[in-house]
């Protein structure tokens, strides 16, 4: 469905934007470097994380198996 | 890249110091802390250094402010502490403060001694106005006897004869003596002078209620009074050796009541006088020490500032017929221009008129490690430190380890409350880093926290982040967006559900799961937005499903991670300018690598895009599939082991490039290598003179001066280079650079070449292997926090009632006693302990040498802090 490429857009977007946008807008001073380099690879190492995450849930190939009790609150409450 | 990407460019530079000016510039530089000195006498003697006896005099300096360091402590006196940080004082200035060390040490040591005899006066005084109050008893006693019993006992009449016969003749055969022994020894006492003088002796002892000091040890001692009574000289020797035995202080005590009474009162008297003496003697004792308590932390450093000094002067090489000191250092380029400055600031301080030379010298050995560090990066910088310090000038993982480490942390740790608890722990560290940095933590686990409180900062921010993604909060799961999955979808009917106690959601069916069944490429599922959907923590299959998750996670991040190693690798060959090693070792490594394990994630990737629950009866195994490529067996669709159209073909491809890459990587380096030795042995053959010649044109110009190159005309502020260094023999320098280069030893090159391929390509499968500890360590920590939950505070909420709330309080203390002790404390140092394995092994094998040396300058701010021995 759309849904999923508009989910993978808006949060690959973000960390694009802290990824590739906070590097040069950090004050100047003599540790500049040491914080681009923790600003890229914070964002690199998040969204991998999200997108394997994200990815394994696409198509899941079994569902949940949920106790009898569980189905009921569940089919109630969500 | 900022400064950490590599260390610090350094330049070995020559100092030429007048000797006058030696020790002033020597202080300079030490404040300045940026140079770190060679010995240019290794072969000498610690004993026949120069300056030996400087250093002997700042030893015995030292050994007098320890002295009276200890009389400090002994008086409870504080050492004031201004944080003051005084300069080195010149050498004249040293005579003074020894005089001055002197005089105080004689002056506590007359104190002491004069305390001490007069505390063993005031003793003494004491105890004989013990004797004679107590022994006034015994002739009383004696007397009131007389009076009563005329002739009952032996002993009655031998008092009677003493009180009667002693008092009226000098000429008696009775004699006593009187004095003080210890209480423990009197039975001892007793019975030693029973046996020995045949019964014939008689003793009478008394209690001292008063404790007294001993003068030498300070320990408080009982003692008792006791006389004894004898007849004839034989007796009496007797009796004094065995009290000399018994160490019983002997007093003489007069007969007559007047006598004793006359006695007592000068003794009084005394006790007064002396009293008041040793107060004085006190008063005067804290006077000395309270002055001394204000100057002595100035005097230490002062002190230890001269020794380091002389010990680095000791370094240096004496020319005595230039009066001039050449010394040798190691400093950072960009730092050359404060250096010099120190310098001439040293010479001006001294007086001297001609001035301090300083020259770069070139050098083939390899410069120490300098990597600048702040508060923030040295925790990082330590633990890459702790494996191996790099090489010079080679890449530095530290500034991307602050960002991966705690990454991978917290892949293993992730758990919003745990990362929560975390974080608040290391902010508790972070805010009060002040306090501890003026006084540091006696503990030695909390110093170890608190010099990585940055490090656990990071590991907690990451931690809730990886918590966040896997859904866990102290095990439970949040539900932010709403879950993907559907239940009443399913229509169970009443039957159904009656019929078995657990029923698995099937996504096939539609509405189930939100966006299936249509299947890529014209739909796909639309699963839970940002992390592991919160179902899974009720679901009965939650392990076995997220097993599969966490393991291609760690192989994916796995692969990423070494990728990277290879990417830093090409940088040290760029920096190198090693091409042979790029060619020839380090493509067919990167594409090996990519055909193996990046093939396995491009599968990945592949199968959970494409694959899903319609066709999930055909979904063939990734890890069987890659067994079978190398195996050459052909996938079908029929045998459920295919994944894509054409995949027989790709895989052959890959297999037979990934099979090339192992010679390229074998063979290739070691025949260029000796391709080349062939060369070059051939255009030796031809030529005849040898390529370095000591009298060469090249070195006109110059002048040999103290076996070193000098430029003939130069002033002070040239910075000149030069050709050897001071450390190379003369004589040998005309030898040919065969010294300089290794022998070419075909067999070494291949050997060692066979083992670093066979190494690489076993690591390529052992190391993402490796990475699979993610899965591993994620799996127990879930684990973990939902016994935790589900067995203890679980327990505590299921009660009903007034008692639930008892219950709950109780329990919680138990849960988060549990949850500190086990999850963060264990789980924690444990995760700790593997991430810190998988950077030191998977990651920097591929890149990093780390057989460097570190830079350690002559800095009084690291010695005066203790933190360098010299």
């Amino acid at each position: 469905m759309i849904g999923a490429w508009i989910t993978i857009g808006i949060v690959t977007l973000i960390w694009a934007l802290i990824g590739g946008v906070g590097p040069f807008i950090l004050p100047k001073g003599p540790n500049r470097g040491v914080y681009q380099t923790m600003i890229v690879l914070t964002a690199v190492c998040c969204w991998l994380h999200w997108f394997i995450t994200y990815m394994s849930q696409l198509n899941p190939l079994m569902g949940p198996t949920l106790t009898r009790g569980e189905i009921y609150l569940m089919g109630w409450v969500w | 890249m900022g400064s950490l990407f590599r260390s610090e460019e350094m330049c070995l530079a020559q100092l030429y110091l007048q000797s006058e000016a030696a020790f002033a510039c020597v202080s300079e530089l030490g404040e300045l802390g940026l140079a770190q000195f060679r010995d240019l006498n290794p072969n000498v003697n610690a004993f026949q250094r120069k300056f030996v006896n400087e250093v002997r005099r700042c030893d015995e300096m030292e050994r007098k402010l320890r002295f009276l360091e200890r009389e400090l402590k002994k008086d409870k006196i504080p050492i004031l502490d201004t944080g003051d940080d005084p300069v080195a004082p010149p050498p004249r200035e040293m005579i003074g403060l020894e005089a001055k060390f002197e005089k105080l040490e004689n002056e506590m040591k007359e104190v002491n001694t004069n305390q001490e005899a007069l505390k063993r006066n005031f003793l003494e005084l004491t105890e004989l106005k013990h004797i004679l109050r107590k022994t006034q008893s015994f002739f009383e006693e004696a007397a009131m006897y007389h009076g009563n019993q005329p002739s009952e006992t032996n002993q009655a009449e031998e008092e009677n004869l003493l009180v009667n016969d002693y008092a009226k003749t000098p000429y008696t055969k009775l004699g006593f003596v009187a004095g003080v022994i210890l209480r423990e020894k009197v039975p001892a006492f007793e019975r030693v002078l029973w046996r020995a003088c045949r019964g014939n002796v008689f003793l009478r002892h008394a209690e001292i209620e008063t404790t007294f000091e001993d003068p030498h040890t300070g320990d408080t001692v009982n003692k008792c009074v006791f006389i004894i009574f004898f007849q004839g000289d034989q007796l009496k020797t007797r009796v004094k050796k065995i009290c000399e035995g018994f160490r019983a202080t002997l007093y003489p005590c007069p007969e007559t009541p007047q006598e004793r009474r006359e006695i007592a009162i000068g003794v009084m008297t005394r006790i007064e006088d002396l009293q008041t003496v040793l107060n004085q003697t006190e008063d005067h004792r804290k006077i000395v020490l309270s002055q001394v308590a204000l100057d002595i932390r100035v005097w230490f450093i002062k002190v230890r500032k001269i020794k380091a000094i002389y010990h680095t002067l000791n370094l240096f090489n004496v020319n005595i017929a230039e009066k001039c000191l050449i010394a040798e250092c190691w400093c950072p380029v960009v730092e050359i221009d404060r250096i010099q400055f120190a310098l001439r600031k040293g010479t001006e301080l001294s007086g001297s008129s001609v001035p301090s030379i300083m020259q770069r010298m070139n050098t083939k050995e390899a410069p120490p490690t300098y990597n600048r560090t702040d508060k923030f990066t040295q925790g990082f910088q330590a633990i890459i430190d702790a494996f191996g310090i790099a090489n010079y000038r080679e890449v530095n993982p530290a500034p991307f380890t602050i960002i991966t480490f705690p990454f991978l942390f917290a892949v293993m740790f992730g758990d919003i409350g745990h990362g929560i608890l975390m974080f608040l722990f290391a902010l508790y560290l972070v805010l009060s880093e002040k306090k501890y940095l003026a006084k540091r933590p006696e503990n030695e686990i909390f110093e170890m926290m608190f010099d990585g409180r940055y490090l656990i900062l990071l590991m907690g921010i990451f931690s809730m982040y990886t918590g966040f993604l896997y859904n866990e909060c102290f095990s439970r799961s949040i539900n932010v967006f709403g879950s993907a999955w559907n239940v009443n979808a399913m229509n169970y009917t009443n039957t159904t559900l009656q019929a078995s106690g657990t029923l698995t959601l099937n996504p096939n069916v539609y509405g189930v799961f939100r966006g299936t069944p249509i299947m890529y490429p014209n739909g796909t599922g639309d699963p839970y937005p940002y992390g592991i959907d919160p179902i899974w923590q009720s679901a009965g299959n939650k392990i076995s499903v997220q097993n599969s998750y966490k393991m291609k996670n760690a192989v994916i991040m796995g692969l990423l991670q070494m990728i990277f190693g290879l990417v830093l690798a090409f940088y040290n060959h760029r920096y190198n300018k090693d091409y042979l090693a790029l060619f020839c070792e380090w493509i067919p490594q990167l594409i090996f690598l990519l055909c193996l394990i990046g093939y396995l994630c491009v599968l990945i990737f592949y199968k959970w895009a494409v694959w899903n629950v319609s066709n999930s009866n055909s979904a063939p195994s990734l890890l069987i599939g890659l067994i079978n490529m190398f195996m050459f067996t052909k996938p079908t669709w029929a045998k459920k082991t295919q994944l894509y159209s054409n995949q027989n073909e790709v895989q052959i491809t890959i297999v037979i490039i990934a099979i090339l890459c192992v010679p390229w990587m074998l063979l290739t380096k070691p025949i260029i290598l000796y391709l080349r030795n062939k060369a070059k042995m051939k255009q030796l053959v031809l030529h005849v003179d040898p390529i370095y010649n000591h009298d060469s044109t090249a070195n006109m110009g110059t002048t040999r001066y103290a076996g070193v190159r000098v430029a003939v005309d130069e002033t002070s502020d040239d910075v000149a280079i030069l050709d050897h260094d001071h450390l190379d023999d003369p004589e040998t320098a005309s030898i040919t650079p065969k010294d300089e280069e290794e022998k070419f030893d075909m067999s070494e090159v291949l050997i060692y070449q066979v083992i670093h391929t066979i190494e690489y390509c076993l690591s390529c499968i052992s190391h993402t292997a490796s990475y699979l500890r993610l899965w591993a360590l994620s799996l127990a920590h879930s684990e973990l926090s939902e016994v935790l939950w589900t067995m203890v505070m679980h327990s505590g909420l299921s009660v009903k009632g007034i008692l639930g709330a008892f219950m709950s309080f109780l329990i919680f203390w138990g849960f988060a006693g549990l949850t500190v002790g086990i999850l963060l404390v264990m789980e924690g140092l444990s995760a700790f302990l593997h991430a810190l394995r998988l950077h030191w092994v998977e990651f920097q094998s591929k890149f990093y040498k780390g057989e460097g040396y570190l830079f350690t300058p002559f800095s009084f701010s690291l010695i005066v802090e203790g933190r360098v021995d010299e």
